[in-house]
């Protein structure tokens, strides 16, 4: 079966560990504010690509990749959950790292989404889970979707044990309230399946796309946010990881 | 026969005591270093003070326009100068090329033309008696050359299809082996040498005169460096007793060197690891610590980093600035398994920390799986923070060529002693291409330049009858190429001989007639374009093709897409096919590069447009690399696209150059190198800069 791609980066070194095989997934129900890919929204777009010659582009360079592996990011890639299926069962024959880069927003709190899901979390090493937003409210204005399912998500990540990294992206004025930092904090410091937490300052890099795409860009003004202000609002978050789990 | 020397007690023998042989004396006496970089120590207050002595000449010669003095009086050679100082007090390590820094020596043999502009430019004058001298009574390597060359020869060379040719300067690219006069002294080796004009053949041949005739120049430049030691109050005659001796008699060696040749490129060899040998036996001996080690060894670097000549705009703008190729090679693998990493492979490397990041001397890592971790990891160290340092492929090189072999200017790999190169410039293969489909019409001057075979006249370009003609039109380059370089060779070794190096070589050495090509990736692009897309030719009035319109997507070089990698593949073997046709000067081995590291812009600057899209004038991709933005799939593709050209047929090298800022490589070390159930306790200071996992203690 084909998956609908982007495009695919050889030489991923922000994506997870090691370096890493990233493939970029088209579709996404997020709308954020942010988005730095907005080329990646529309789902039937892009190229049509089978996962064996994916896995052959890997293979072919695997020296390269000693330490990292794949990782499928977008976009929202979960859309294409059957594709990914498909992709890391064909990984796991060569024995390739895995992971997933998601919103968690396709969750579903049935069991015939779980039945699903729970065929590709046997395949998957690693999620790298990206909340949006803490505060309900906020995240769907932000977002233009509830983060309800994301966090049960997260719950059910946490029973199955797959590990997780959490990821943050700090936005000025929309994201670094201290008080919604911490309450991450407090709600990532209750899942015991959590291995990293990677903060990431807000960046204006997408803007070009948006013109490109002929869209108005939301944040317009808004500035890219420093290295040291990410740090800060880490702290924060770790405050709140600290505080749940000294109780 | 065996030869004791005092100087050389505490060391292993071996068959270096009974005849010169460096690489033995290295294997059976070195110590590998597995550790990592904690040994290391900062600059000494002298160390800083000469710095700071050399910032500010430098910062005096930019604002003098960029030379702060030449020699215009003095022809250079290894004895021209009396002894230069920054300051005696301070230095460890002496030796200008002058007799004071900052001053540039008149290289006159190469061509005197060339020395005369390379002053004017600068607002200097060549002492007219020196200029008349060298045009009337002493002949050049430029004058000899200009003799021979061909008509055709000379069209070549000013429609710049063969470009860069070391016609009228010191082609370089020699690489003396320095060690000896270390680990010998200088009698020795011309014992050993007198040896060798002994024992020539007795019937005079031209090829037995010459030889002749060479050895007694190599053995009067030895001489001559053991007069210009003196002149700095120390005796080279006999080998070096300790590191300090070690690496200055080395670096006596290395400025006899610059002090005689303006070369292209004029590279150190591999020296840290055979310094090491002295300075663990001086750490065994208490004879020095590790801060006087280091100190020699930034002193010696601050030195070569001072090695300058004349040059012109021309000349600089053709290397992007004004490079001396001080490449030392570091690291690598023995043939007996032992990586070749020593403490003096730290040093070296250090010095880009105590003295400041710099370009020269070229810092070249001989990389390979089998290098210790720590040094691996050291390396990466230094590359972030420095920018600095140069890695060469030593699995692949130590096959062909040994585990004593050194890297002259960038890529061109050769073993120390035994083997030498001609050096030849580029074939510019893009412009071929064009003078294929123009029938040997330069597109730009719009002159007959190459064979008037039938030009291709059809709207669009069809693939097959492209490369037949490409096919044919590059056998004609090449074998114009390498006779123009035959030329050039001949006049060379007879007018500007490189004396004192070669005396730092075997009697009989290998050499190598190194060729070159620009615009493999342009040439890889164009070929796919007409293959795979539609490519319309655009004429001027005179039915010339001067511009190409292409029309759909095509592969392109860089993207590990075989279909393009491939062609790029052929014509590298194709070309050095043609190239393997023709006769080499002095049975010199052909080779290719693929390594314009430095010149693509001129190259591009003087070739017309080409059928990838790519537009007249537009800077070609350095080296081997894909052209500019055209690799849409990350480096992993884009260097796996350029390892599969094929050594075997450019055994010079393929370069490609990678830059990356440091924050692309991961934004925490521990997570780039693969870690995921790391020690989460990185707070306490192991890990340095915050990780993704600090903070999230494993309760």
């Amino acid at each position: 079966m084909k998956g609908y791609i982007h495009s695919e980066e050889s030489f991923g070194t922000v994506d997870g560990p090691g370096l890493r095989y990233v493939v970029f997934l088209q579709g996404c129900p997020m709308r954020c504010l942010y988005c730095h890919n907005p080329d990646t929204w529309k789902m039937q777009d892009g190229k049509q690509v089978e996962p064996s010659e994916i896995i052959d582009r890997f293979l072919k360079n695997q020296s390269f990749y000693k330490n990292g592996g794949i990782t499928v990011t977008g976009g929202e890639p979960l859309l294409q959950i059957d594709f990914l299926i498909s992709l890391f069962t064909l990984a796991k024959q060569f024995d390739i790292h895995t992971c997933i880069d998601t919103s968690g927003i396709t969750y579903q709190d049935s069991d015939n989404y779980r039945s699903k899901l729970d065929e590709l979390l046997t395949i998957t090493d690693l999620v790298m889970l990206d909340i949006k937003h803490i505060h309900p409210d906020k995240h769907l204005h932000l977002t233009k979707q509830k983060n309800e399912n994301i966090l049960k998500f997260a719950k059910y990540l946490e029973s199955k044990k797959v590990p997780l990294w959490i990821r943050h992206v700090v936005v000025p004025s929309i994201t670094d309230d201290p008080n919604d930092l911490m309450d991450l904090g407090r709600f990532i410091g209750t899942l015991s399946n959590l291995k990293a937490l990677d903060v990431l300052p807000y960046h204006t890099m997408g803007v070009n796309k948006y013109k490109e795409l002929g869209l108005t860009y939301p944040l317009e003004g808004v500035e890219a946010l420093s290295k040291e202000k990410a740090m800060e609002a880490r702290k924060y978050i770790l405050q709140g990881i600290k505080e749940i789990r000294s109780k | 026969m065996r030869r004791h020397y005092e100087e050389w007690s505490g060391f292993n023998g071996g068959a270096w005591t009974e005849e010169i042989n460096v690489r033995s004396f290295i294997t059976k006496n070195y110590t590998p270093y597995d550790g990592d970089e904690s040994f290391l120590v900062g600059p000494t207050q002298n160390t800083l003070d000469l710095w700071d002595q050399v910032m500010d000449l430098t910062k005096q010669e930019r604002e003098a326009g960029g030379v702060l003095d030449m020699d215009t009086h003095v022809v250079s050679s290894i004895v021209s100068h009396g002894p230069g100082y920054l300051n005696k007090e301070k230095e460890t390590i002496v030796g200008f090329q002058t007799d004071k820094p900052f001053k540039r020596a008149l290289h006159t043999y190469g061509g005197i033309r060339m020395a005369e502009k390379a002053c004017k430019d600068n607002g200097y004058e060549v002492d007219p008696e020196i200029s008349e001298f060298f045009t009337l009574h002493r002949k050049t390597h430029n004058a000899g050359v200009f003799d021979a060359y061909t008509p055709e020869m000379r069209a070549c060379r000013s429609s710049h299809i063969i470009t860069g040719l070391p016609d009228a300067y010191g082609r370089g690219r020699i690489i003396g082996d320095y060690r000896r006069v270390a680990l010998y002294g200088i009698d020795r080796l011309i014992e050993d040498k007198n040896e060798q004009k002994m024992t020539t053949r007795t019937t005079m041949y031209s090829k037995v005169i010459r030889d002749r005739e060479e050895l007694a120049e190599q053995i009067r430049a030895l001489q001559q460096l053991k007069q210009m030691a003196a002149s700095y109050g120390y005796d080279i005659s006999r080998p070096a007793k300790d590191t300090k001796e070690a690496i200055q008699w080395l670096y006596f060696a290395y400025l006899g060197a610059v002090k005689e040749q303006n070369g292209a490129a004029m590279s150190l060899g591999r020296t840290s690891t055979f310094i090491d040998i002295y300075a663990e036996r001086d750490l065994r001996n208490g004879v020095y610590t590790e801060e006087e080690l280091q100190e020699m060894v930034d002193h010696f670097v601050m030195k070569l980093r001072l090695v300058k000549f004349a040059r012109t705009p021309e000349y600089n703008a053709l290397f992007s600035g004004d490079p001396q190729w001080v490449t030392e090679s570091i690291g690598g693998v023995g043939i007996d398994g032992r990586h070749m990493v020593t403490k003096m492979s730290y040093r070296y490397l250090h010095t880009l920390s105590n003295l400041g990041a710099a370009p020269e001397p070229n810092l070249t890592v001989l990389w390979s799986t089998k290098l210790p971790t720590n040094f691996k990891r050291f390396c990466a160290k230094v590359s972030i923070e420095s920018s600095s340092v140069q890695y060469e492929n030593d699995d692949l090189m130590r096959v062909s060529h040994g585990d004593d072999y050194a890297i002259a200017c960038c890529v061109s790999s050769m073993r120390l002693g035994k083997e030498m190169q001609f050096f030849g410039a580029r074939a510019n293969l893009a412009k071929c291409l064009l003078y294929a489909i123009n029938g040997g019409v330069d597109e730009i001057s719009k002159k007959q330049v190459g064979p008037k075979y039938r030009p291709i006249t059809s709207e669009y370009l069809d693939y097959n009858e492209v490369m037949e003609k490409y096919d044919e039109m590059m056998k004609w380059l090449a074998n114009v190429y390498v006779n123009t370089l035959n030329i050039i060779h001949y006049m060379h070794d007879k007018y500007c001989y490189e004396k004192l190096q070669m005396a730092l070589h075997d009697q009989h050495v290998t050499r190598w007639f190194a060729t070159g090509i620009a615009g493999l990736s342009v040439v890889a692009d164009s070929l796919s374009a007409i293959k795979y897309a539609k490519v319309k030719v655009v004429r001027d009035e005179d039915g010339i093709a001067t511009d190409y319109i292409v029309e759909g997507d095509f592969p392109k070089y860089g993207n590990d897409d075989d279909r393009v990698d491939s062609i790029a593949n052929e014509i590298v073997h194709t070309f050095m096919e043609h190239v393997r046709k023709n006769h080499t000067y002095r049975d010199s081995i052909p080779t290719t590069s693929i390594l314009t590291i430095t010149s693509n812009v001129v190259y591009g600057k003087n070739t017309g447009s080409t059928p990838d899209g790519r537009r007249k004038g537009e800077a070609f991709a350095p080296g081997a690399n894909p052209m500019h933005r055209r690799d849409t799939h990350g480096a992993v593709a884009s260097l796996a696209s350029v390892a599969k050209l094929p050594f075997k047929d450019a055994q010079d090298g393929i370069s490609n150059t990678f830059s990356i800022i440091p924050s692309a490589l991961g934004k925490d070390n521990q997570v780039f190198m693969g870690d995921i159930e790391i020690d989460l306790d990185c707070s306490n200071g192991a890990c340095g800069t915050p990780t993704l996992f600090e903070g999230l203690d494993a309760e």
